[in-house]
């Protein structure tokens, strides 16, 4: 059985799971408590994408034990595990091109009571305020990015699957997302980042977890950072 | 110049019908990614079921009295034949999603063929007259400019609201926002917390009971046939070539528009009525491969 803490938000453990014919996860074990940060970092490939995805229902087959707010959700229907309070921002954003900036902002449905409200958002995101009638295709990468976060955080979903927010964005961009998360975090949200930008990750998160083959390899507590410098960065280097 | 107003006119309520199925079948494409070929089959249930339930099914249940009309069948046919539809996702074609275009059109054929092969097995292929047009649509209409028959006039128009109602839920609403989400990314929309299954459920139901309302509609203008179906799908899918898979209004467009030229070219060179639609799609083809609407 898993033991369930009180502050514990999401637990996963000896996490399979499989693209088609593909054993992609290994055996992934990680936990994550209420208002935490943490990373899950790694090389391309290396089965952090497809942990998230996994943990949605979102690849072919599962197994292993995942529970959220203590509920097992392994044999859950996708749809259902967002109703827990999981927002989920995919790796290529997602943002619907035929839909406005508006709609695609309104789209995700409201799972908890407790979400922000447009308002908040757009002083969030001013930006997205002044774009709300475009096009979603017409945003450039770092507007479709804010957008991708920003209407995760209505439904009120407590805990944010971020998937690569920082690649291909300009440093200026990746510096207002730094606040973005950071803001986040102060408002109680629970945040998962999948990253490749150790520099982005390193001053924002509570706990590292580096995957290495489908499975965890290390995990390092924001204060031992440094002393695991060296071995962290030889698991990133390419 | 009469005759050619009669005839663009008469056109154009076909084209009503053929807007009415294209219409069905883009968003049935859109969602479930299955060109559905057994949508003029269900065009020819819809009106068989206003038939049945005019002159045969109150027999059946031991009620003779009992006869559907006109208006009843208007609202009855398309919610029975959308819940067969229902039924035929959930059993069939759900287990095809993922797979190639080639199975889904494969499976809606067979689909197509078992069920014109069971109403020809009962009805004749010549077809039956529905003798239930409603008294206060008998008759012409003055329009001003040309008399028209009143029981097409109507038609038209009903078809024409519900094309553009389909329009405005799809285009202008947040359930349209969240079907179209779904046909771009439905495993997204699916973790945003919808149903997306039941979502791809009632698509279908939707699309073939539009199909059904127009097989009811059509139904006192043309004798109902095991047939009407399958003469109808083959020009509806040359709207939907020409017209693009994309785009809602463009089916609206495309379809009343065919509907029209087809109508004309009736006037202007009788014989090439029948074969102007699929001219016009051999064009478009060549001009623009993604039909006229539709997005690269």
């Amino acid at each position: 059985m898993l033991e369930h803490y009180a502050d514990e938000i999401l637990r996963v453990a000896d996490l399979h799971a499989f693209y088609g014919e593909s054993h992609i996860l290994h055996g992934v074990d990680f936990t994550v408590n209420r208002g935490e940060v943490i990373t899950l970092l790694g090389r391309n490939g290396s089965g952090r994408t497809t942990t998230l995805k996994a943990i949605l229902g979102l690849v072919t087959a599962r197994t292993g034990r995942i529970s959220l707010n203590g509920r097992s959700v392994i044999d859950m229907p996708t749809h259902k595990i967002a109703h827990l309070g999981v927002g989920y921002c995919p790796e290529e954003r997602g943002i619907f091109a035929s839909l406005s900036v508006e709609e695609n902002l309104l789209l995700p449905p409201v799972v908890r009571s407790d979400g922000m409200s447009v308002d908040e958002i757009y002083q969030m995101f001013p930006n997205l305020k002044e774009r709300r009638k475009s096009q979603g295709s017409k945003l450039s990468g770092g507007e479709q990015q804010m957008l991708a976060i920003a209407r995760i955080l209505r439904t009120g979903a407590h805990l944010l699957l971020l998937d690569e927010i920082t690649e291909g964005l300009a440093p200026v961009i990746v510096e207002t997302l730094g606040r973005v998360i950071r803001e986040l975090k102060e408002r109680g949200y629970t945040i998962v980042l999948v990253e490749q930008n150790f520099h982005f990750v390193a001053p924002l998160a509570d706990r590292h977890y580096v995957i290495e083959h489908g499975r965890v390899a290390v995990m390092v507590d924001k204060e031992d950072l440094e002393e695991n410098r060296d071995e962290i960065d030889r698991y990133l280097s390419v | 110049m009469n005759a050619i107003l009669v005839q663009a006119m008469l056109g154009l309520n076909n084209g009503a019908f053929y807007a009415m199925l294209s219409l069905g079948l883009a968003v049935i494409f859109g969602l479930l990614n299955i060109v559905n070929f057994a949508h003029g089959a269900f065009y020819m249930l819809g009106a068989f079921v206003a038939l049945i339930g005019l002159t045969q099914f109150g027999g059946w249940i031991g009620v003779p009295d009992l006869q559907v009309n006109f208006w009843w069948a208007l609202l009855l046919a398309p919610l029975v034949v959308g819940l067969i539809g229902m039924l035929v996702e959930r059993t069939m074609l759900r287990r095809l999603s993922g797979l190639d275009h080639l199975y889904g059109l494969l499976l809606t054929f067979g689909i197509a063929l078992v069920l014109q092969g069971f109403f020809a097995n009962f009805y004749n292929t010549a077809g039956t007259p529905y003798p239930g047009k409603p008294e206060i649509l008998e008759g012409v209409t003055d329009l001003g400019f040309m008399m028209f028959p009143t029981y097409r006039l109507f038609a038209l128009v009903f078809s024409l609201v519900v094309c553009f109602a389909t329009w405005f839920m799809i285009e202008r609403t947040k359930l349209g926002a969240i079907l179209r989400a779904g046909t771009e990314n439905p495993k997204l929309v699916e973790a945003f917390g919808v149903n997306v299954p039941l979502l791809v459920t009632l698509t279908y139901g939707f699309g073939v009971g539009l199909a059904a309302l127009a097989g009811v509609l059509a139904a006192p203008i043309y004798s109902v046939s095991p047939l009407m179906g399958a003469d109808m799908i083959i020009v509806v899918f040359a709207v939907v070539v020409i017209g693009g898979m994309g785009s809602i209004m463009g089916s609206i467009v495309t379809g009343l528009s065919l509907g029209m030229i087809e109508g004309i070219t009736k006037v202007v060179y009788a014989p090439a009525s029948s074969t102007v639609v699929f001219l016009i799609m051999a064009v478009v083809l060549l001009m623009r491969p993604a039909g006229l609407f539709g997005r690269e």
